[in-house]
């Protein structure tokens, strides 16, 4: 609001709002903390807020027990590989939503939505079956696949609106000026929409990356990512707190930074432009 | 507008990724559809190559009378209408919090939000484990400090700890947009409402409500959508004891646990149904933003 | 070069036909002007010219050869847009060799080609910035670099000086002149202006729904509008149209008198009536007079500062020989 507003008043709001934001973010930070606790400093009574021995054994042993690493290169894989891939076909599909836009646009970038609210347990079994049939499970490249074509509607969505804020004469500059279509996509609308193109690729990494119905469905040991590596902390192995803190935090962190740098594209990707 | 060849050129453009969609929609919803009306037992012997049996609606109708169904349903009516509450109410006034000026503005903004990136399995396992543990949880220690006797969280109040550990997840979702959708508000309306002599809480029922209108209602849809199909947060907690069996998660059963397909498949396309009501309703006014 | 020729094209954006059959022949080395109101298809018709829209059916010919179906590229034709539409992201050097090196030239051959261009359009001082560092004129002269580097064999011009600031465009409308007489290139320019169009063509075209309603030089246009509609648009001031008694009066369904071919007389004129709005301008005077008798309110040029304020009588003698006569059609009775 444009009006001053007193200097008491803003005191009030900004204890309040702290406030709330703390409890809010309080169990990440718990968990953090508690991952450089050892198992016993961990369920201490009273709990340790930052007395404590400061340790980095949980991290060590959380790698040597389940081999922390191996899971996350295939997430990076897989978020990163179904994010590109989903990228290089919705480029084009997204250009000509944009530019060429005909009177059946609507309806089809509207039914690619549609598809995305398909519920995946509806699915399961159908999807299990092609996966064994073509010996995809448990493989990178099935997941791969099944999360592009999962975030596509997304990727093509958040290409489109940001296109649309290209002005078309632009592109027929460069028709005019002799660029092929091939040129025109590669050294005119690609630069032009970088911006745009790399919150797009960094929301739907973010969306592959936390995807944990395909992913604990349909990977068992070697093509687990980290969903589902925290999945095996489910079960107690006596006392685990610092471990699974530990395992928690490797899982998150990596998210968590590059989160921060996506919190406007979220609100236009998730809500496929209809807030801005 | 464009010429011929452009628009040549933009359909084959297009191709890869509508092509590749309407695989992915009709090959697995059609054999869902064939699964739901075969008996498909393949821990029996059942199989495709070897032709399953047609048994037309019987799965539909055992679906619907078998003594989950009927509480599944409830489970997840309570569990998605409390998660959307607590997002809705708390997202409201969190936004509009947020809206005023305050320091370490971008901070606290990244504390609300941190919630939305933990990936799902983290979440519930942190809130099970460092959160509701009966003995070594955070709230157990609240409890106790206040003198009262701790609680099993996830078999005592399971339903409402999938509540919780949800609204956690989502209020940071419904607390962007809300505020994004505030951020945009008109601020001469807010002062020309107040020299009109309109109260802050008139101001608010008024103004800024109608004003979230849109945005409320893309919240609630959004989050119906992803909530019907919530399955890690069940899976690693509960693994749907103690009431919190979903339609989603008592589908998933039967499908996995029981391999019962047909019946499975069954339930699969009700929910798919149920979804894609919702789903209508989202259509329409993303559609309507598009003109 | 750089003759074309447009046989018999119609345009139909679904069942709308925005332009019916035209023919229409710009010679080589011509500088035409298409004028019109907005939703007259001007811009549609440069687009077909360009390539940029398919015609619905006629032929468009360039230097002779059908070149209805080339691509823009091909058609050897440079076009300048509203909004410049200059890529964000490339220097000005780089915007301008761009055609260039879509066409692959070699890189000599560029840098010698937008050196020259940048020389000629005084573009040198800032030929390493991005476009968005560039004020309105700048642009502009970039995007008309960008044009001339290709050495074309016509100009398309779609609107070029509306977004720019009044005294900008007068400065831009000579430059633009300037190039057109020492290049000597062909020019095919839109606007919705009929003073850029009365000051730069050598030849306009006036259109209206997609119809040619006349076609002629400047000053033709103004002497001798074919129809109401063109006396209407051209000249500014508008045209005084009038119809009824006194329209009947000279055996006509409409006279027409500009403005400045209205005499302002002492007394009792031949027509009377009473001030309404007087603009002053300094060099000349517009009264807009009421109460005339004559249906219409009527705008008079008065040369000089004339001091009639509102209210005051006045009394007018429109010049004979300066009278337009229209028939019932709207068209001018010879």
């Amino acid at each position: 609001m444009a009006r001053m507003t007193s200097t008491r008043r803003k005191i009030i709001t900004t204890a309040v709002a702290w406030a709330i934001g703390l409890v809010i973010f309080f169990p990440i930070f718990w968990t953090i903390l508690t991952s450089f606790k050892t198992e016993a400093q961990a369920i201490n009574d009273p709990p340790l807020f930052f007395n404590f021995d400061w340790t980095l054994e949980n991290y060590i042993s959380v790698q040597e027990r389940s081999d922390y690493l191996r899971f996350l290169w295939n997430s990076v894989a897989i978020a990163g590989g179904s994010t590109l891939l989903g990228t290089l076909i919705a480029i084009p599909a997204a250009w000509s939503m944009a530019f060429v836009p005909s009177v059946r646009t609507k309806d089809i970038l509207l039914w690619m939505l549609s598809t995305k609210m398909l519920p995946a347990v509806g699915v399961l079994y159908p999807i299990s079956l092609i996966f064994v049939q073509f010996n995809l499970l448990d493989t990178k490249l099935g997941l791969i696949v099944v999360l592009m074509l999962i975030n596509l509607p997304i990727i093509v969505w958040m290409l489109y609106t940001y296109f649309r804020e290209i002005p078309g004469e632009i592109l027929e500059a460069a028709r005019m000026d002799g660029a092929k279509l091939r040129q025109e996509l590669f050294y005119v609308l690609t630069p032009m929409a970088i911006p745009g193109i790399a919150s797009t690729l960094l929301l739907n990494f973010i969306l592959a990356w936390n995807e944990a119905f395909w992913t604990l469905n349909l990977t068992a040991a070697k093509a687990a990512p980290l969903t589902a590596f925290i999945a095996s902390y489910s079960s107690p192995e006596g006392l685990f707190f610092a471990k699974l803190s530990a395992a928690s935090t490797m899982a998150i962190a990596p998210i968590l930074i590059l989160g921060w740098f996506s919190q406007k594209q979220l609100v236009r990707g998730l809500t496929f432009g209809a807030v801005k | 507008m464009a010429t011929k060849a452009s628009r040549s050129a933009a359909r084959i453009m297009m191709a890869p990724a509508v092509v590749l969609l309407l695989g992915w929609m009709l090959v697995p919803l059609i054999l869902t559809l064939w699964f739901s009306f075969t008996k498909y037992l393949p821990m029996r012997g059942d199989s495709i190559e070897r032709g399953l049996d047609w048994v037309g609606f019987d799965n539909y109708a055992r679906f619907l009378s078998s003594s989950a169904f009927w509480p599944s349903v409830q489970t997840t009516l309570v569990m998605v209408g409390g998660v959307l509450i607590i997002t809705l109410v708390f997202g409201i006034l969190l936004a509009m919090l947020l809206d005023q000026p305050i320091w370490g503005q971008g901070i606290v903004r990244i504390l609300v939000i941190a919630p939305f990136f933990v990936m799902p399995t983290v979440s519930a396992l942190v809130w099970k484990n460092m959160m509701m543990d009966p003995v070594n949880g955070i709230f157990s220690h609240l409890w106790r400090f206040f003198g009262a006797e701790p609680i099993a969280w996830l078999q005592d109040a399971s339903l409402t700890s999938i509540i919780m550990i949800a609204s956690w997840q989502w209020l940071p979702f419904a607390t962007l947009i809300l505020l994004t959708a505030i951020q945009s508000l008109d601020s001469e309306q807010l002062e020309a409402a107040e020299i009109d002599g309109a109260s802050p809480l008139s101001r608010f029922f008024y103004i800024v409500l109608p004003h979230l209108g849109r945005a409320i209602t893309i919240v609630t849809l959004i989050q119906t959508i992803f909530l019907l199909s919530i399955f890690a947060e069940i899976f690693v907690t509960t693994g749907g004891a103690f009431g919190t069996r979903t339609l989603t998660f008592l589908i998933f059963q039967r499908v996995i646990d029981s391999q019962n397909i047909g019946l499975g498949s069954a339930g699969g396309v009700y929910a798919i149904i149920l979804a894609n009501i919702v789903a209508i309703f989202l259509m329409r006014i993303v559609g309507k933003n598009l003109d | 070069m750089g003759q074309i020729e447009l046989k018999q094209v119609t345009k139909s954006f679904g069942n709308t036909q925005v332009i019916p059959p035209l023919d229409l022949t710009i010679h080589e080395g011509e500088f035409t002007v298409f004028v019109g109101p907005s939703g007259c298809g001007k811009s549609t018709l440069l687009r077909l010219i360009a390539g940029l829209e398919d015609i619905s059916s006629g032929h468009i010919e360039i230097d002779g050869t059908d070149a209805t179906s080339l691509v823009p590229a091909k058609r050897g034709l440079a076009m300048v847009f509203q909004s410049y539409a200059l890529y964000p992201h490339m220097s000005v050097r780089k915007n301008i060799a761009f055609p260039l090196k879509m066409a692959k030239m070699d890189q000599a051959e560029i840098d010698k080609r937008v050196n020259a261009a940048a020389e000629v359009l005084n573009l040198k001082d800032y030929i390493d910035r991005r476009p968005g560092q560039l004020s309105g004129g700048q642009r502009q002269r970039v995007a008309i670099g960008r044009a001339i580097v290709r050495e074309p064999s016509a100009f398309l011009f779609d609107e070029p000086l509306s977004n720019l600031d009044a005294a900008l465009r007068v400065g831009m409308r000579l430059e633009i002149s300037e190039l057109h007489k020492r290049l000597k290139t062909t020019m095919v320019y839109v606007t919705h202006d009929q003073v850029e169009a009365m000051t730069m063509a050598d030849k306009i075209v006036v259109l209206q729904a997609g119809v040619i309603e006349q076609i002629g030089s400047p000053l033709e246009l103004y002497r001798t509008p074919r129809n109401v509609f063109v006396a209407g648009f051209i000249g500014s001031p508008k045209m005084n149209l009038i119809t009824g008694e006194e329209a009947a009066k000279y055996d006509a369904h409409t006279i027409g008198v500009r403005p400045e071919h209205i005499d302002v007389v002492d007394g009792e004129g031949e027509w009377n009536g009473t001030v309404g709005v007087a603009e002053h301008l300094g060099s000349d005077t517009f009264f807009h007079i009421h109460n005339t008798g004559l249906g219409e309110m009527l705008t008079v040029r008065a040369i000089g500062d004339v001091s009639l304020k509102h209210g005051d009588k006045i009394g007018l003698n429109p010049r004979k020989n300066e009278m337009h006569r229209f028939d019932a059609a709207g068209l001018r009775i010879a």
